[in-house]
């Protein structure tokens, strides 16, 4: 269970596929328009069950429940030799 | 209202009450006849004047970047250049704005006016650095702040620089709703504008676009002190058209009628902005053309009923570089002159290199921006991402070999940095087509009110109107 009061992050489906009628490529059109906010838990609750949040603009939304204690991992990529051979071209430049 | 309705139709059929209610901006005021519009009444009575604006701003840690002059690109330039060409290329560190871009500058006068409309919170549409200036402009001016960004593909994969704008909005405070792929994200802001009765600090207001007037005011004043002339031109990234619009404007307003104003965006041809599959097969958020083009022949395709962005109005020559050329200029701001920035924003960067190198030795082209970079924004992760997504990244000739989506091609040298320029009487056509089929008009039933609203508009004599005209007849 996880409790009130924790920092969660949820999911809500705004519009199913079948529903999308926006003029969209196709191969959006066939995907769900989804949404994801994060907020203060206002009542126990189960992952992947509906939750009530308040957000961090004071505001109460309803979703699924995905995560608890969310976090970013962003970096700074993977090694890329491109970048070794324009830094050293560049320094035979000067 | 039947009950059968959705609640996305009730919304979108309330649309225009819920944006009157979230601005309050009475549009109608400014209508002429027909396509026409007083652009010039709506800004002067609805954004702030210039000094109002300098002291806000001044207020809230927002202007007064250092106008700096890149000398080691500038001798870079000058060795690919025929002999006495090659501009002084000076960039404006935009990134010493409190959230670390210009758009600050249009935040800071959205969040005063909001305030002093009583408003209680801000919400902004946008994955871009717009976001963390409106939350960082909201925390400074004690209102509460949403921003809604567009984020995933269907399969929950996020744009690490979206993702890491979605990071900079909460650390400073706001709430950040993010979404898949789609324009329905048009309906999310309105449904939380809706709620919240928060304003709705959009890109394209008057206050916004007003408060980018001081960065032109800036730009003329540093080099009338500076060098005892104006710039001869002035080089935007352009997207939305907000930057150059606003630019240009302070340029003018500040005496620099004769600075060339010139906008740059990145090549994104080919490329659908509403597709799933292709929202991460570009490694450009913004800056690119799948903006640039589309709200420079149609600007009021925006948020508000009548955009105070309209590029044409002010754009003297427009130019396109390729993805790998703007990679490849921001590595060399890094190792060149120590500045670690962007991407976006080094776009018009790319294309004063290439510029400089026809215009004269004392001559002074302005890059009137760059940006802060980060984990995920910044040009390693992108191309990292681009690969994982199965785009080959390779050197070669950007402008002959690059596809977008499916590679990016780095140029070998600075030589082989080149710019395409983009005709504008083709965006001109294209505006006056929009605008006819949208207003119902025929070219040749257009009176004389709208023929010389197409002269302010499109920035052409109305010989040259009248001869564009001939083409819808």
């Amino acid at each position: 269970m996880i409790k009130k009061g924790s920092f969660v992050r949820i999911e809500k489906t705004i519009l199913k596929a079948s529903e999308r009628t926006a003029k969209i490529p196709e191969d959006t059109k066939s995907t769900d328009f989804k949404m994801w906010t994060k907020g203060v838990l206002l009542e126990n609750c189960e992952m992947n069950e509906l939750a009530k949040i308040k957000t961090m603009a004071n505001r109460e939304d309803e979703g699924i429940l995905v995560e608890v204690n969310p976090f970013y991992e962003l970096n700074y990529g993977e090694f890329l030799p491109e970048m070794v051979e324009i830094d050293l071209g560049l320094k035979n430049e000067r | 209202m039947k009950d059968s309705m959705s609640n996305y139709d009730k919304v979108m059929s309330r649309r225009q009450e819920i944006l009157d209610k979230a601005l309050g901006i009475d549009f109608d005021a400014y209508e002429l006849e027909g396509i026409a519009f007083d652009y010039e009444k709506m800004m002067e009575e609805c954004a702030y004047p210039l000094e109002e604006a300098i002291k806000v701003q001044t207020e809230n840690g927002v202007g007064n970047t250092p106008l700096v002059e890149l000398k080691n690109i500038t001798s870079l330039a000058r060795k690919y250049a025929p002999k006495g060409k090659g501009a002084r290329i000076f960039v404006k560190d935009e990134s010493c704005n409190v959230s670390g871009s210009f758009k600050e500058r249009r935040a800071s006068m959205s969040a005063y006016h909001a305030k002093k409309k009583g408003y209680k919170g801000l919400i902004a549409a946008t994955s871009g650095n717009f976001g963390a200036a409106v939350a960082a402009q909201a925390t400074k001016q004690g209102l509460n702040c949403i921003v809604v960004q567009e984020c995933y593909d269907s399969k929950q994969v996020g744009q690490p620089e979206i993702i890491e704008k979605a990071r900079k909005c909460e650390a400073l405070g706001a709430e950040v709703i993010q979404t898949t792929v789609g324009p329905e994200l048009f309906f999310e802001s309105l449904s939380v504008l809706d709620e919240t009765g928060y304003f709705n600090a959009s890109l394209y207001t008057p206050f916004s676009i007003a408060g980018v007037e001081t960065l032109g005011y800036e730009i003329a004043r540093e080099c009338q002190e500076r060098f005892n002339k104006y710039p001869e031109a002035v080089i935007c990234t352009n997207a939305g058209g907000g930057n150059l619009t606003g630019t240009a404007r302070g340029l003018k307003k500040t005496g620099a009628k004769e600075t060339r104003i010139i906008g740059a965006s990145v090549n994104l041809n080919g490329l659908h902005m509403a597709s799933d599959h292709d929202f991460n097969r570009k490694s450009f958020t913004t800056g690119h053309t799948g903006f640039g083009i589309p709200f420079a022949t149609y600007p009021d395709r925006s948020d508000v009923l009548r955009s105070a962005a309209r590029p044409l109005r002010y754009v003297d020559e427009y130019y396109l570089v390729e993805q790998g050329e703007v990679f490849y200029i921001t590595e060399m701001l890094a190792q060149l002159e120590g500045y670690e920035r962007g991407p976006a924003g080094n776009t018009s960067l790319a294309v004063a290199f290439k510029l400089a190198q026809t215009m004269n030795e004392d001559e002074i082209i302005v890059v009137n921006e760059m940006e802060y970079t980060g984990a995920g924004k910044h040009i390693n992760p992108q191309l990292s991402f681009a690969r994982k997504n199965g785009i080959e990244i390779k050197f070669g000739n950007p402008k002959k070999e690059s596809i977008n989506g499916k590679n990016i091609i780095l140029p070998r040298s600075p030589k082989d940095i080149d710019i395409d320029a983009v005709d504008l009487n083709h965006l001109r056509n294209s505006y006056i087509k929009t605008m006819l089929n949208t207003y119902s008009r025929k070219a040749s039933e257009l009176s004389i009110v709208e023929k010389e609203y197409l002269v302010n508009e499109l920035n052409i004599d109305m010989d040259k109107v009248e001869e564009l005209l001939k083409n819808f007849e």
